[in-house]
């Protein structure tokens, strides 16, 4: 008996449990895909094309989509609910639809030359207040930017130091300090730009700019003189030009009194050298004796031989001797060209 | 803004924000769309375009001057007005005898046309003509898509993409639950796309989850897919290309029973145990007459709250 009331029990709670749910239950072949993330339901199942008349059209597509919407709510509120503000929020997972994007994703820009060097030197950035207090004003200011607490251009009064020339103007050299500093700072910002994006830009003197001081344009047009395939051998010079002077390789010297276990290194290798008997070989002037040689040979027989073979001969002479000469030479050292007005 | 060999220079603090906005982030927003009335339109298409407009505000830019543009031809006039305005999805009305009521849905990428669907609308319900009351501008609509050929047509696949993107809102990490008000249905059968919009009314149910009732609202549209032109396999894999730090990093050595409490592991160097720096007991150190005594030597651990 006490059985037959608990399976009576356990079947009306059943039959309670199908009524609640029957608001909200709905049948469908295929299950739907949701993704709720992006709020969004996918239904698989095929349309009955028989119902999708004319006049019952609306009726059709209006129960299908509230069947679907249904589903998606019952989803929908499956998902964590949290209390934000007294107003029941579900949180919502991250969306499974793969969607494009807009924009390719950024590179990673290079860094400037004071993040270089500074990740060098190992230095870290120090976090400073925002207001400093200013003695002067007797109040807290900004660091920097308007109304900055140390602000020399912003002076009313300016000793003249012992050292200046007392017709100087005190306030306009200050002014002229700071515009130069902010110039000198876009310049580097604009140079940290451009090396991040890679164009190249033109080195001093050779960018157009409105105006231009007389060393730079002496600068480009020397530039420009030898910016020819012989190296400005050939160009002539204008009226009244002057061929520079110094073109050529520089030398340097070492300073008079320097580093004296170096000075005495190399005069012990000097003497060593003379002492020793046999002759030191520079490897470039043995190379270029040698390939001389060959060239010389290989012309006296193309003027003995008839013009066709001459000019055969003449080419596999100049073969072999590149091709000699480059077995011969070490790794490294090359043929250096042969430049009458020095390298630049 | 100042432009000299490529580089554009901001001279006021505004316009560098107004530029940084503008650059490639590594997650992004919303996407804001253009809707462009063509060389021809007519009436239909006119108040088409104006609902979809009111759907999609304020993301969105509605150019309602007539322009000439052929989006299947040229599409270089779409992406000037692209990159002009930072749209990156386009709505584009036309009519004219040959396709009548013509609407092509697309998308951009980098400011490229990567998809464009053309579809022609035969039957259309506008805002005007349903007297309800509207959601609020700007909710996430619900999006339900219903039909096999979703599923199994690959252009219909990838439409089924496109409107996802056109009519998702912004991404959210958590709605509202009584906001849900709004939702999209799309239908597809036979070659035809049926668009309705419906607001949703939670009814008491018996329990938690409530009984939805659909009414009526918004723009209804009978599409017919006409032309399309979709995006190349690998134009279409590097669109989804992701950035390195988008991807959440997985904490590792951190794992939950199943109580919920968390616990974690530790790796340990190899210790040896005779070394070990332990508390000190005065009373045990070893006296010098008890050297060879009988004091038992043991390891004393204790807890933190003392002894």
């Amino acid at each position: 008996m006490a059985s037959c009331s608990i399976e009576d029990v356990l079947a009306k709670a059943e039959r309670d449990e199908a009524e609640k749910l029957k608001g909200i239950t709905v049948n469908k072949e295929l299950d739907l895909e949701f993704d709720p993330g992006n709020l969004l339901a996918f239904d698989k199942n095929r349309i009955d094309t028989r119902e999708f008349k004319d006049n019952k059209r609306e009726d059709f597509i209006r129960s299908l989509a509230r069947d679907n919407t249904q589903l998606l709510i019952n989803e929908m509120w499956k998902l964590p609910t949290e209390r934000v503000e007294e107003i029941i929020v579900a949180k919502l997972p991250d969306p499974s639809t793969p969607l494009p994007r807009e924009k390719p994703a950024p590179k990673p820009k290079p860094p400037t030359k004071w993040e270089q060097f500074a990740k060098l030197k190992g230095i870290q950035k120090k976090k400073k207040t925002n207001l400093v207090w200013d003695e002067v004003h007797k109040e807290w200011r900004r660091r920097w930017g308007y109304k900055r607490a140390k602000d020399d251009t912003k002076e009313w009064l300016i000793e003249v130091p012992e050292n200046a020339d007392p017709s100087e103007h005190q306030f306009a050299k200050r002014n002229k300090a700071k515009k130069e500093r902010v110039a000198k700072n876009e310049y580097n910002r604009l140079k940290n730009i451009a090396r991040a994006q890679k164009i190249k830009v033109p080195g001093m003197g050779l960018a157009p700019t409105p105006r231009q001081p007389k060393a730079e344009l002496a600068q480009a047009v020397n530039v420009a003189k030898i910016s020819t395939a012989s190296v400005g051998k050939f160009q002539d010079n204008l009226p009244k030009e002057k061929t520079p002077k110094n073109t050529g390789k520089k030398r340097k010297f070492q300073p008079l009194i320097g580093d004296f276990s170096s000075e005495k290194q190399k005069q012990l290798d000097l003497l060593k050298v003379m002492d020793s008997k046999k002759p030191r070989l520079d490897i470039t002037k043995a190379v270029n004796k040698q390939m001389r040689e060959e060239d010389r040979e290989s012309a006296q027989k193309s003027k003995k031989g008839f013009g066709k073979k001459g000019r055969r001969g003449n080419m596999s002479g100049k073969g072999k001797g590149k091709a000699g000469g480059k077995g011969k030479a070490p790794k490294g050292k090359g043929r250096k060209p042969h430049m009458k007005q020095g390298k630049r | 803004m100042a432009h000299r060999d490529g580089i554009v220079k901001a001279k006021t603090r505004r316009s560098k924000r107004f530029l940084q906005s503008r650059e490639p982030k590594l997650t992004e927003g919303q996407k804001s769309s253009m809707i462009i009335r063509g060389g021809n339109s007519s009436e239909t298409v006119s108040q088409a375009l104006k609902d979809v407009y009111a759907l999609k505000k304020p993301n969105a830019v509605l150019y309602k001057r007539k322009n000439m543009v052929r989006p299947f031809d040229d599409s270089t006039a779409l992406e000037f007005f692209s990159k002009k305005s930072d749209c990156s999805l386009f709505l584009f009305g036309s009519h004219n005898k040959k396709r009548p009521n013509n609407l092509i849905f697309g998308r951009m990428f980098d400011f490229h046309v990567l998809d464009m669907f053309e579809l022609g609308i035969e039957r259309f319900v506008s805002l005007r003509d349903v007297k309800t009351d509207t959601c609020p501008e700007g909710t996430k609509p619900l999006l339900v898509f219903a039909g096999e050929l979703f599923e199994t047509d690959r252009e219909h696949q990838r439409l089924r993409n496109l409107l996802t993107d056109f009519f998702c809102g912004p991404r959210v990490s958590a709605v509202r639950l009584a906001g849900l008000e709004h939702v999209l249905h799309f239908t597809a059968l036979e070659g035809k796309i049926y668009m309705r919009s419906y607001k949703v009314l939670l009814k008491k149910s018996g329990c938690r989850t409530p009984r939805i009732q659909l009414q009526d609202m918004g723009p209804s549209f009978d599409f017919v897919m006409r032309r399309n032109h979709m995006a190349s396999d690998d134009l279409y894999k590097t669109a989804h290309r992701q950035p390195r730090g988008v991807k959440p990093k997985k904490k590792k050595n951190i794992s939950h029973d199943a109580f919920g409490t968390r616990l974690g592991r530790l790796h340990m160097q190899k210790q040896d145990l005779d070394k070990l720096q332990t508390r000190k007991m005065k009373g045990l150190r070893k006296r010098r007459g008890d050297r060879g005594g009988a004091a038992a030597r043991g390891f004393f651990f204790t807890d933190s709250s003392g002894f």
